[in-house]
């Protein structure tokens, strides 16, 4: 199997996986599941680091991959913390 | 130290575990704070996996860029206001659209230099490009509609469709050569017609549809993500763009499923345009009756001796920051012992599960706030209903009259408690240009005014008011 194809199946695999957790969240959390999708796709920040980081990146390649690494680390700093900040409103009826 | 490939094989799954837990914990809003962490975690793993891997080797730039990516989402994230949630996350979305297409480019430029590419690699590349600048451009847009810099409108013209479907050929077909040629040029012009495809399929979308459209625009998100992924090789990033993928994907379908139309109906077809029914249709009947209007102190007479009441509220009691006042009037209501609880339709508010925040922000507590198939059987044992700031999202009209645009659209059901109070500021209709049928109905009484106002004004009238 090419790698190619078993990137392929982890994908359609991982597919699966967020159907079925997805449908789980509850309706009231839609938003801060927004947020925190969002954060959590500035995982492009370690596409980003690979391409910063590699010793034999040119200049242009180099600053492409430091303002790919700016914009995902806003998404992932700001993605979280405002997750958080909503998460902490929710509160239950103090009895 | 330097982490093996294995090794760090083995931190992105630690990672991809964290992140799926992270996104089971928003099941309850109980496990959802610890969910977060989860997902902060996995990202931190993740992060420092890369960092200490091989292939890493220069720091500067990439502390830099981390740095100042972390006090600008932070000073973003403490100051937002939850009002604005939509355009952040507008904005956001245009990042990891950015991120991904200038990952592409700059994954190109090193490989070019390596002498390491192939086809294949090349046609991964042209995915991540096209769906990392459709997302980019589509979320500035819809920023820029959000915040007000440009029109909500739609923005309509003839052969709209035929031109977004010629510049989507044109980018394949781009793609296709520059897979087969590595051809720097194919991929200039492809960067440049993708970037245009997002502006040209976001700008027909009107305001009321901007649920669906944050939602479309968070699957891209993913799915520009997960083309990174198979650019790079990397699983981790194939996981999480297939996560986030489905997650906006799912969004989107309830969305539209609220509003009973598809998504091809959104993203082609602009709301509102159509031509609302005939002279002859229940509306314009209706309208003829005339409506009654009543005074804050009627409504309070109706509400302070209720069992129940149950609130509406809509886009509008955000625009004029009543919800605040709601929670107080909601303490006083209890006070007295009255039941208050809160009916959300699915498309409430500018995106999804927006008014559920709102009200969280106002500290009202998330057991009085329930969706519209749990409320809707309610509303019948309900003494008294207060919609604030809602419209289109009680109208009977979309059960009872075929010739109106929002016909089969699932609606809370307000109408059938026992008196309804409609907080307005005018006559004006909703987003969908629909008159509202359910202001003629004989149990319904419109208050008029700043949702706000009126709603403080009930309040005083319940603290002075001893009968």
């Amino acid at each position: 199997m090419s790698e190619t194809l078993l990137a392929f199946y982890v994908f359609v695999l991982a597919c699966f996986i967020g159907y079925y957790v997805i449908w789980g969240v509850t309706p009231s959390l839609h938003t801060p599941l927004v947020a925190l999708t969002n954060a959590i796709s500035g995982i492009v920040i370690v596409g980003a680091l690979l391409v910063t980081g590699l010793e034999s990146a040119g200049t242009t390649a180099e600053l492409m991959g430091f303002l790919a690494v700016l914009l995902a680390s806003i998404n992932v700093f700001g993605g979280f913390l405002v997750t958080h900040r909503m998460l902490s409103m929710f509160k239950k009826k103090a009895k | 130290m330097e982490l093996s490939v294995n090794h760090q094989a083995l931190a992105y799954l630690a990672s991809a575990i964290l992140f799926i837990f992270a996104l089971k914990g928003l099941t309850h809003p109980a496990t959802a704070r610890r969910g977060n962490m989860y997902g902060m975690l996995g990202m931190a793993i993740a992060i420092g996996a890369t960092l200490m891997g091989a292939e890493v080797q220069s720091y500067g730039f990439i502390i830099a860029g981390v740095l100042a990516g972390a006090v600008i989402g932070g000073i973003l994230a403490a100051r937002i206001q939850m009002t604005a949630m939509p355009q952040l996350v507008a904005a956001l979305h245009s990042f990891v659209g950015m991120a991904a297409v200038l990952v592409a480019i700059g994954t190109f430029l090193n490989k070019a230099a390596a002498n390491a590419l192939n086809p294949v690699l090349m046609g991964e590349l042209s995915a991540g490009v096209i769906i990392g600048a459709i997302t980019f451009t589509g979320s500035v847009i819809a920023f820029g509609k959000l915040q007000g810099l440009i029109s909500g409108q739609p923005v309509k013209f003839a052969g709209q469709h035929a031109l977004n479907a010629a510049i989507a050929l044109a980018t394949l077909a781009l793609g296709v050569h520059f897979a087969m040629t590595g051809s720097g040029w194919s991929l200039a012009l492809m960067t440049l017609l993708a970037f245009t495809l997002g502006v040209t399929l976001i700008i027909p979308i009107g305001g009321a549809d901007m649920p669906v459209i944050i939602s479309m625009l968070n699957s891209y998100s993913g799915w520009a993500a997960a083309a990174t992924g198979f650019t790079l090789q990397n699983n981790l990033l194939i996981i999480v763009g297939a996560l986030v993928g489905f997650s906006g994907a799912i969004l989107s379908f309830i969305m539209c499923k609220a509003m009973n139309r598809s998504i091809f109906n959104v993203v082609f077809g602009g709301f509102g345009s159509g031509d609302a029914g005939g002279g002859d249709s229940a509306g314009a009947q209706a309208a003829a009756k005339g409506v009654k209007s009543a005074s804050v102190e009627d409504a309070v007479y109706w509400m302070e001796d209720a069992n129940k009441v149950i609130i509406v509220p809509g886009y509008g009691m955000a625009v004029s920051q009543a919800q605040h006042s709601v929670k107080e009037l909601m303490e006083l209501l209890n006070a007295r012992g009255v039941e208050v609880k809160f009916a959300i339709h699915p498309v409430a508010g500018r995106m999804p599960g927006h008014m559920n925040v709102l009200l969280a922000e106002a500290d009202i507590p998330y057991d009085a706030v329930q969706e519209m198939d749990e409320i809707n059987p309610e509303f019948a044992t309900a003494d008294v209903c207060l919609v604030v700031g809602a419209n289109d999202v009680v109208n009977p009209a979309a059960k009872t009259d075929k010739s109106s645009p929002i016909y089969g659209m699932p609606i809370l059901e307000a109408g059938r408690a026992r008196q309804v109070y409609f907080l307005k500021r005018s006559m004006r209709p909703g987003y969908s240009g629909v008159d509202n049928l359910l202001f003629y109905q004989d149990n319904t009484s419109l208050v008029f005014g700043d949702a706000k106002d009126t709603i403080e004004g009930m309040c005083t009238a319940l603290k002075g008011g001893g009968h």
